[in-house]
C-alpha cells in the first residue's frame, strides 16, 4: 500500500472539537442562530473534508492517507505520535460519523430548539463528534484509546443531560462505570501488546500478528482482552445493561451515540484489529458466541418491552450482537456492512421516535400511542421504510447485511455452522416480529391516547422531518453499496466451506421468509387490538415476567456484585478501616495527650509560694548534694 | 567574733527572712520587698567574701549587682502596679489563672 501525507485529517477532527469550545465558552452570550450555525456548520465542514478523503483515496484501493499531527511524546528511542490513519474502513466509519452525525445535529435544532442548555447541548454534542473522529481516525491504539474514553465522557454528559432528574444522571453513571470494566480489558490488551509487540500502531501490529515468526503472546488471550473492552462499548453480555438506561438522554443522542456510532465502537475495533483475530480461533469463537447470545437475549427483551426507546435500544443490542457474530466467524466485511446500514436505519428509527415522542408531548409508552400514522404521516412512513430495514425485507438495506451476516454464520470456513445459523434465523424473525409489533401498537389500530394528548398531537418541523426523509431514503439503497467488496483488501472475506457454495440461494430465501414471517406474526398478533398477543401473555405469565423484567440481570448484578460492594464498603473501609483504623488511632493519640496533660496540670496550681518553695527546696537540695559529694 | 563573720551571719539572716516573707506573705509588694531583702543578703554576703579574700573585683561586683537591682525594681513595680490595675487586688491567690 502506498502511504500519502496530507494534513486535512487533523483538520476533520480538530473541527467539531473548534465546535465545542465556540458553543461551550461563548454560545451562551452569543445566542441561538450562532450556536445552530457552529454546532451544525462545523459537523457538515468535517464531513465534506472527509468526502474530500475518501476521493482522494482513489478507485484502486491501495493508497492509504497518514498525517502525523504532533509527536506526543517520546521515552528512549520509543516515540508517540498522535497520528491519524485513513484506509477504506476508516473513511467508511469517517464518512458515517460525520454524515449520520451531521444530519443528527440539523434534526436536534428541531428537537432541542426549546430548551434551556440549546449551546450546553451542541457543546457536548461536538465534543463527542470530536473523540468519535480521533477513535476510528487515529493510527495508534493509543490514540485510539483517547477517543474511546473521550466519547464514553461525551456520552456520560449527554446521557445525564437533564441531570437534574436524579433518576437521569445515575443512568449516566451507570453506563460510565460498566464502561470503565470493559476499559480495563482494553487496557491490558494494549499493555500486552505493547510488551511483545513493542508498538501500538494498529497497522503495524497487524502485519506483525500476519509476519512469521508471529509476536510471542497468544493472539487468542491478546483479542480476548479487547474483545472485553468491545463488550463494554458496544454493549454486549456481560456488560450490555447499561445501554437501555442510557435513554434517558435526549432522543437524537441516543440515535447518535446510542445507536448509530458510539456503540459500533467494539465492531470497528475488533474489524480493525483483524491481523489479531485471524490468528485467534478461540477468541474468535467466543465473539461469535457472546454476540450471538446477545443477539438472541436482547431481541427476546424487546418483544416485551413498551417504551418506544427501550424497544428500540434493545434492538441496538441485539444487532450489535449480529455484527459480533459476523466478526466472530471471520466476516470482518459483512459486520462493517451491518454496521453501516443499521447506522441509518437505527439512527432513523430513533429519530423517528424522538419525533413521535415531540407528537406526544413527551409520552414514550407505546401502549399510550395507536392510531398514529395518519395524523403524523412523514414519521409513519420514514419509521415503516426503517422498520422495513431493519426487519430485513428486499430490497432495503438491512437485508443486504443481515443476509450476508447469516449467511457467514453458516457458510464461513472460520468458525461457521449450523447451530449458530439456526440461532441466527431465530433471532432475525423475532427482530422482524417485534420491529413489526412497535410499528403496529405505535401507528395503527385505534387511538389509546388520552383526549388532551390526542388533541395536541402535530407533525414536527421540517428540520425534523427533512432529516428522516433522508435517512429512510439512505435506508431505502444504502444497501445496493457492497461494503464487503469494498473493503476486501483491508478486510478479506472468509473463505466460504466446501460443499456449502449452492445453499446461497437457499440462505437469501430463507432470509426474505423469516422477515416476512415476522411481519406476518406481528400482524397476526396485533392486527386485531393485540388480544391474540394479551392471550399468549396471559398463557405464559412466567415467561412474560422474566422477559418484562430483562432476565433479571440488573437485580442479579445488584445482590452478587453490587450488594457486596457496599457491604465491603461499608462495614470494611468505612466502619472499620476509615471510622476505627483512622479516626480511632488520632482520637487514641489526643486522648493520650489529654490525659497526660490532665496529670501534668496538676502541677501547675498557681499558687507562687509553692512554686518558690519548690524552687528554693531544690536548689537547697542541690547544694546540700553537691556539699556531701564534692 | 569578728566583724566579718558577724556580717556574713547578718547576709545570712538577712536572705533566711527574705525567704521566710516570700513564702508565707500574700501581698504581692511585701513579696517583692522581701525579694529586695533577699538580694541585699547575698549582696552583703558577697562584700564580706570579698574583704575576706581581698578581691576588688569582687567589691566592683557589688556596684553591678545594684545597677542591675534597680533596674529590676523599674521593672517589677509597673508589672505589680498594672497587675493591682487589673485585679484590683494585692493578693497573691487572686493571680491563680494559670493553675491546671
Amino acid at each position: 500500500m502506498n502511504a500519502a501525507p496530507t494534513n486535512l485529517l487533523t483538520a476533520i477532527v480538530l473541527l467539531p472539537l473548534a465546535g465545542f469550545l465556540l458553543n461551550g465558552l461563548l454560545g451562551n452570550r452569543l445566542g441561538k442562530g450562532f450556536v445552530t450555525m457552529v454546532g451544525c456548520g462545523l459537523p457538515i465542514a468535517a464531513f465534506a473534508l472527509a468526502v474530500k478523503c475518501f476521493l482522494d483515496l482513489g478507485p484502486g484501493g491501495n493508497l492509504l492517507l497518514i498525517d502525523i499531527a504532533y509527536t506526543w511524546f517520546s521515552a528512549g528511542k520509543e516515540s508517540f505520535e498522535i497520528a491519524f490513519y485513513f484506509d477504506r474502513l476508516s473513511a467508511v466509519m469517517a464518512l458515517i460519523v460525520t454524515g449520520v452525525g451531521s444530519l443528527i445535529h440539523v434534526y436536534s435544532t428541531g428537537y432541542m430548539k426549546d430548551d434551556r442548555s440549546y449551546a450546553r447541548y451542541f457543546a457536548y454534542l461536538n465534543l463527542f463528534l470530536f473523540f468519535m473522529l480521533m477513535l476510528v481516525l487515529g493510527r495508534s491504539l493509543l490514540v485510539l484509546f483517547v477517543g474511546w474514553e473521550g466519547v464514553g465522557l461525551a456520552s456520560y454528559l449527554l446521557i445525564g443531560f437533564w441531570f437534574e432528574d436524579p433518576e437521569k444522571a445515575a443512568a449516566g453513571k451507570k453506563a460510565f462505570i460498566t464502561n470503565r470494566i470493559g476499559d480495563a480489558g482494553f487496557l491490558l490488551g494494549m499493555f500486552l501488546i505493547y510488551t511483545t509487540v513493542g508498538t501500538l500502531d494498529m497497522d503495524r501490529i497487524n502485519a506483525a500478528f500476519m509476519a512469521t515468526p508471529a509476536p510471542m503472546v497468544s493472539a487468542s488471550l491478546v483479542g480476548i482482552l479487547l474483545f472485553f473492552g468491545a463488550c463494554g462499548k458496544s454493549a454486549q453480555i456481560p456488560l450490555h445493561v447499561w445501554l437501555p438506561d442510557a435513554m434517558a438522554g435526549p432522543t437524537p443522542v441516543s440515535a447518535l451515540i446510542h445507536a448509530a456510532t458510539m456503540v459500533t465502537a467494539g465492531v470497528y475495533l475488533v474489524a480493525r484489529m483483524s491481523g489479531i483475530y485471524l490468528h485467534a480461533p478461540e477468541a474468535s469463537a467466543v465473539i461469535a458466541a457472546v454476540g450471538l447470545a446477545t443477539a438472541f437475549f436482547a431481541a427476546t427483551i424487546a418483544v416485551v418491552q413498551t417504551d418506544i426507546k427501550k424497544v428500540l435500544a434493545y434492538s441496538t443490542i441485539s444487532q450489535l450482537g449480529f455484527m459480533f457474530l459476523a466478526l466472530g466467524v471471520g466476516a470482518y466485511g459483512a459486520a462493517v456492512f451491518h454496521l453501516y446500514t443499521h447506522a441509518f436505519f437505527k439512527a432513523c428509527l430513533f429519530l423517528g421516535a424522538g419525533s413521535v415522542i415531540h407528537a406526544m408531548s413527551g409520552e414514550q409508552d407505546i401502549r399510550k400511542m395507536g392510531g398514529l400514522a395518519k395524523k403524523i404521516p412523514v414519521t409513519f412512513w420514514t419509521f415503516a421504510i426503517a422498520t422495513a430495514a431493519i426487519a430485513g425485507i428486499p430490497p432495503l438495506a438491512g437485508f443486504f447485511s443481515k443476509d450476508e451476516i447469516v449467511w457467514f454464520a453458516l457458510a464461513s470456513g472460520r468458525g461457521g455452522s449450523a447451530l449458530l445459523f439456526a440461532v441466527a434465523a431465530v433471532t432475525a424473525l423475532l427482530t422482524s416480529f417485534y420491529m413489526f409489533r412497535l410499528l403496529w401498537l405505535t401507528f395503527f389500530g385505534a387511538s389509546r391516547m388520552t383526549k388532551e394528548a390526542e388533541h395536541h398531537v402535530h407533525e414536527s418541523p421540517p428540520s425534523m422531518t427533512g432529516v428522516l426523509v433522508v435517512l429512510a431514503g439512505l435506508s431505502t439503497v444504502g444497501g445496493f453499496l457492497s461494503i464487503p467488496h469494498f473493503l476486501e483488501r483491508e478486510l478479506p472475506l472468509p473463505a466460504v466451506k466446501e460443499g456449502f457454495e449452492h445453499y446461497e440461494h437457499f440462505v437469501v430465501a430463507a432470509s426474505i421468509a423469516i422477515a416476512l414471517a415476522g411481519l406476518a406474526g406481528a400482524a397476526w398478533f396485533f392486527g386485531s387490538g393485540a388480544a391474540r398477543a394479551e392471550r399468549v401473555r396471559l398463557a405464559f405469565p412466567t415467561l412474560h415476567r422474566v422477559l418484562l423484567g430483562k432476565y433479571y440481570v440488573d437485580e442479579a448484578y445488584q445482590a452478587w456484585i453490587g450488594k457486596p460492594l457496599l457491604w465491603i464498603s461499608e462495614r470494611v473501609f468505612l466502619r472499620f478501616g476509615d471510622q476505627r483504623l483512622f479516626d480511632g488511632t488520632l482520637h487514641a493519640l489526643a486522648a493520650l495527650g489529654r490525659g497526660t496533660a490532665a496529670v501534668l496540670g496538676r502541677i501547675q496550681t498557681g499558687s507562687l509560694h509553692l512554686y518558690a518553695f519548690l524552687v528554693l527546696s531544690g536548689i537547697a537540695t542541690a547544694l546540700w548534694w553537691s556539699l556531701r559529694h564534692v | 567574733m569578728g566583724s566579718l563573720q558577724f556580717f556574713g551571719w547578718v547576709g545570712v539572716a538577712l536572705f533566711a527572712i527574705g525567704l521566710l516573707g516570700v513564702v508565707v506573705r500574700r501581698n504581692v509588694l511585701v513579696m517583692l520587698m522581701c525579694m529586695e531583702l533577699m538580694l541585699n543578703g547575698v549582696s552583703l554576703t558577697l562584700v564580706v567574701f570579698a574583704q575576706q579574700a581581698a578581691a576588688a573585683a569582687a567589691t566592683v561586683l557589688v556596684f553591678l549587682a545594684f545597677v542591675v537591682a534597680a533596674a529590676e525594681i523599674a521593672i517589677a513595680i509597673p508589672i505589680v502596679l498594672l497587675l493591682v490595675r487589673h485585679k484590683r487586688s494585692l493578693d497573691l491567690d487572686s493571680y491563680a489563672d494559670l493553675n491546671g
